[in-house]
């Protein structure tokens, strides 16, 4: 075995984000073409002993979708909370590596985690609007948490209309947030994280809490997202994988196995553990 | 083996003791009911204008009311809220967000033995705090007794409440960017404020409730005062001083007092029950 | 105080998460900082009022130990301002009476009400059943000791000591004539007044009691009662004793319902019905008045030994309390 056996490289004429190994440092020199828009380098998450992530090295060009998979427990959402830091809030939790969005290193010094996060935006498994705010306050919230006053209602229209919202509610923007349905408070929340005007959107499972028409509706919202934005996805669902993502990255134990187009990932996976997966031999 | 009347005799120890549990429950209605309908029954009937705006006259002259106890009660209520409620709701923050070290989990056991310290104590330290380098009794001693009685509850009451919210609000707040501390007040503090209001205003009624740390506190006082350096009269005191007098007709006022203390309680009681059950609907 | 820089860096040093990306400068770190840095001083209060409590308490009884040993102020019964003796016997006795009798009476009550309100009664109406406890609750002291003083007293004098003293007479506990005010008034009162304290914290552990637990001996072909005696009481009696423990403290420094029912008469008596006076009583009667120092420093003084009685208690108490509370967490996790 070579020492760092769950990392794959991949021959550099593919035109899809790339996997190294760890010790071929610096290994991703700006291609000519497309920069990578996220890249990850040696990543490694440590929750006091138990090392969650480990040496997670890949790429994700601007406006694709990276579709994260692989059985519940193995680091899909601790590796993408790692690329807005929300792991600094765990206490025991420990980040080595690097993380690139545009070139910039999130975890160099001088970086504040909060300003980086409205750069890469996040939507969490569960709906979760804030309970005290209107429909409306909830879109402008990342606006007016941070201070920044003034009319919002342009900002809102805009947002609410991106996240496929706006016809649903135009009408009740004064409601509570909570009086939506599960469907609509979870594209709430996309359109509350748009309105800070990320550049990447993480999305943790967005549609596991979700009935099939509002995980429909969401897929839908992801191809429309995606003109835009850069997208790095974690879904427990491979059919979700497939009809969302262009690449797949297949996790497991902590480690990346495989990543590489979706369709190729599905159709003819390189790696035995990803066909296993895949084909439903375990997970 | 005799197991038929053995099961027999378990069940009906059984039946027995769920009966004597469901007695004892009864029997807590007991002195409720005797208290409520007592002074109610022996409290209405000297409700007048006058009691609550009249200033209290001498033993044997008609009429006359409480109006100053019940403004100095307000007042020194007052005074403890504008000390007690940040400090308490304050370390309460403190010990939700905080609180899972070693100085938190001091802190946290300190509040809750404190919150059993009697009240007569807490009066001796506002005393040795307050009336003596003041030299008299005031208001503001009375105010500092109360508040030093909420800071422990109220926080431990803070702390239940902030920690109640959900983890995932507070995600959602830092993924968009907004600082720690805007996140903690405006979105988690925020979301518990509710909880928090009702939390003060069963705090609020109970100091309203106390005596004996104002007794040698707020002192009192026969006329009206909103001075907080002078010695002040609070319903409670006036409730005890009627009770003990040897007449019949301060019993009767000490009743009605009682009444009004009973229906003070009562509605901030009622309030924070309203408020509570709002906060439930609204979060689903 | 704690030095300002304590107060400051402990967050950080406990944050042991975010080490080495803990001091960036930006925009957010000055609000965190300074709402760290609030929060912290904020808990610090907690700290700061418990040594309040300690030093003025310490240093209005200072004047007392200029000639009062402890051991002579607790075990001497004179308590004379005007001859400056001072003795603290006949108010311990007095509230160790009344708390004790308070408990005998309080207790079995309270937990069978407990057991009915957790196990019993349908689990629908559980926040239904606690409501008349809490009202209790709320009552005001001065409430209960004016209901004292004017039901319960007569209803004693008249009905419940003539009884006694007829049946039990020969027990020295309910000799001598039937006044009302004394011991047996206050001990019912406190009773009523601490049920409250002791059925909140009792439901509070006995629902901790993990239900699979109680299923099984009822798989087992317990009866229901038979499922409470081998489940919920051992599981939860740590913590049935603190929330005792608790009631006792109340009960030890409750004022005004006994002071209004005692009698206020200093002697020691092993008659129930006699006339007594307790601790917390004669603070309230005598503080406002007192005018020699050391008569305040004696007043302070017994303050002292009724924080420290009920301090102790309550850490007692809490930590009963709080174990039986995290069991099922050590369990799960």
């Amino acid at each position: 075995m070579s020492p760092a056996p769950a990392v794959q490289i991949m021959p550099p004429e593919k035109p899809v984000p790339m996997v190294s190994a760890p010790q071929q440092q610096p290994p991703l020199a700006p291609e000519p073409e497309t920069p990578f828009k996220v890249e990850v380098q040696d990543l490694n998450v440590y929750f006091r002993a138990n090392h969650a992530i480990r040496h997670v090295t890949l790429g994700v060009k601007p406006q694709t979708v990276l579709a994260v998979i692989g059985p519940s427990g193995c680091g899909k959402s601790t590796f993408i909370r790692a690329l807005n830091r929300m792991h600094d809030l765990v206490p025991g939790a420990r980040v080595e590596g690097r993380v690139f969005v545009d070139g910039e290193d999130l975890y160099a010094r001088g970086i504040d985690p909060v300003l980086l996060r409205r750069r890469v935006g996040m939507v969490f498994q569960r709906p979760n609007p804030f309970p005290t705010m209107s429909i409306y306050e909830n879109v402008a919230a990342g606006l007016t948490l941070n201070g920044i006053g003034g009319n919002h209602a342009e900002i809102v229209e805009h947002c609410l209309r991106q996240a496929a919202l706006w016809d649903e509610v135009k009408d009740r923007l004064r409601h509570a947030g909570t009086s939506l349905s599960g469907g609509q408070q979870q594209r709430l929340c996309i359109a509350r994280a748009l309105a800070v005007e990320p550049e990447v959107l993480l999305m943790d499972e967005p549609a596991s809490a979700l009935d099939p028409i509002a995980t429909a509706k969401i897929e839908e919202l992801i191809h429309e997202l995606k003109e835009k934005y850069t997208i790095v996805i974690v879904t427990h669902s491979m059919q979700q994988a497939a009809r969302v993502s262009d690449n797949t990255a297949f996790f497991y134990l902590g480690e990346l196995i495989e990543m590489g187009p979706t369709a190729q990932i599905f159709t003819n996976p390189r790696e035995r553990r990803t066909e296993d997966y895949v084909t439903g031999k375990f997970g | 083996m005799n197991l038929h009347s053995s099961f027999t005799y378990r069940k009906v120890v059984d039946r027995g003791m769920a009966l004597v549990c469901a007695l004892f429950f009864a029997l807590a209605f007991i002195p409720l009911l005797s208290v409520l309908w007592l002074v109610i029954s022996k409290g209405a009937a000297g409700l007048s204008w006058s009691f609550f705006t009249q200033l209290p006259k001498p033993v044997g002259e008609v009429g006359g009311g409480v109006g100053n106890a019940l403004l100095g009660t307000l007042f020194m209520v007052g005074l403890a809220c504008l000390i007690g409620l940040p400090l308490g709701v304050g370390a309460g923050v403190f010990l939700a967000e905080k609180g899972d070290g070693t100085v938190g989990r001091s802190v946290r056991f300190m509040a809750e033995v404190l919150s059993g310290v009697p009240s007569i104590v807490v009066g001796i330290v506002a005393y040795a705090l307050v009336v003596i380098p003041m030299g008299h009794f005031s208001a503001i001693a009375g105010g500092v007794a109360l508040a030093i009685l909420m800071i422990p509850t109220l926080a431990r009451a803070t702390e239940e409440l902030v920690r109640v919210v959900p983890a995932s609000l507070r995600e959602a707040s830092l993924a968009l960017g907004v600082a720690n501390w805007r996140t903690s007040i405006r979105v988690v503090i925020r979301t518990a404020m509710s909880g928090i209001v009702t939390a003060c205003l069963l705090a609020v009624a109970r100091a309203a409730g106390e005596t004996a740390p104002l007794l040698f506190t707020a002192l009192n006082n026969q006329y009206w005062n909103t001075d907080p350096r002078q010695p002040t009269a609070s319903l409670t005191v006036a409730i005890f001083n009627y009770a003990i007098s040897p007449y019949d007709d301060w019993h009767a006022k000490a009743w009605t007092a009682a009444l009004v203390l009973l229906i003070v309680v009562g509605l901030l009681n009622i309030a924070s029950r309203v408020l509570t059950r709002s906060r439930l609907k609204g979060a689903r | 105080m704690p030095s300002r820089e304590a107060i400051i860096d402990a967050p950080a040093s406990e944050a042991a998460a975010a080490q080495h990306h803990a001091s960036h400068p930006g925009t957010s770190n000055l609000g965190d900082r300074l709402f760290n840095s609030t929060l912290w001083i904020l808990g610090a209060m907690i700290l700061v009022v418990a040594g309040l409590i300690v030093l003025n308490l310490a240093v209005a009884a200072r004047p007392l130990a200029k000639d009062h040993s402890l051991w002579g102020f607790i075990t001497e019964t004179q308590w004379d301002p005007v001859e400056d003796r001072f003795g603290a016997l006949t108010f311990l006795y007095g509230t160790l009476v009344t708390s004790m009798v308070s408990l005998i009476l309080a207790v079995p009550v309270a937990i069978g009400l407990s057991l009915f309100i957790t196990q019993f009664a349908p689990p629908k109406l559980g926040r239904v059943l606690t409501m008349p406890v809490e009202l209790l609750a709320a009552i005001p002291s001065v409430v209960y000791g004016l209901w004292g003083l004017f039901i319960v007293v007569p209803w004693l004098r008249a009905s419940v000591e003539p009884w006694l003293g007829k049946h039990l007479g020969w027990i020295p506990l309910f000799q001598g004539p039937p006044i009302g005010l004394g011991y047996l008034a206050s001990s019912m009162i406190l009773a009523v007044m601490i049920l409250p304290t002791i059925v909140a914290v009792s439901v509070e552990v006995m629902k901790t009691t993990p239900e699979a637990t109680r299923e099984a001996a009822l798989a087992l072909g317990a009866t229901k009662w038979e499922a409470v005696m081998m489940t919920v009481i051992p599981y939860s009696r740590a913590g049935i004793v603190g929330a005792v423990l608790l009631g006792l403290g109340r009960a030890l420094g409750e004022t005004m319902a006994v002071t209004m029912v005692i009698g206020n008469s200093p002697q020691i008596s092993a008659s129930l019905f006699a006339a007594g006076y307790s601790l917390p009583a004669v603070i309230a009667n005598e503080f406002a008045e007192a005018t020699s120092s050391v008569h305040v420093a004696a007043l302070a003084g017994l303050g002292l030994i009724l924080f420290a009685t009920t301090f102790l208690l309550n850490a007692g108490a809490r930590v009963l309390v709080n174990a039986v509370q995290r069991g099922p967490r050590r369990v799960s996790g």
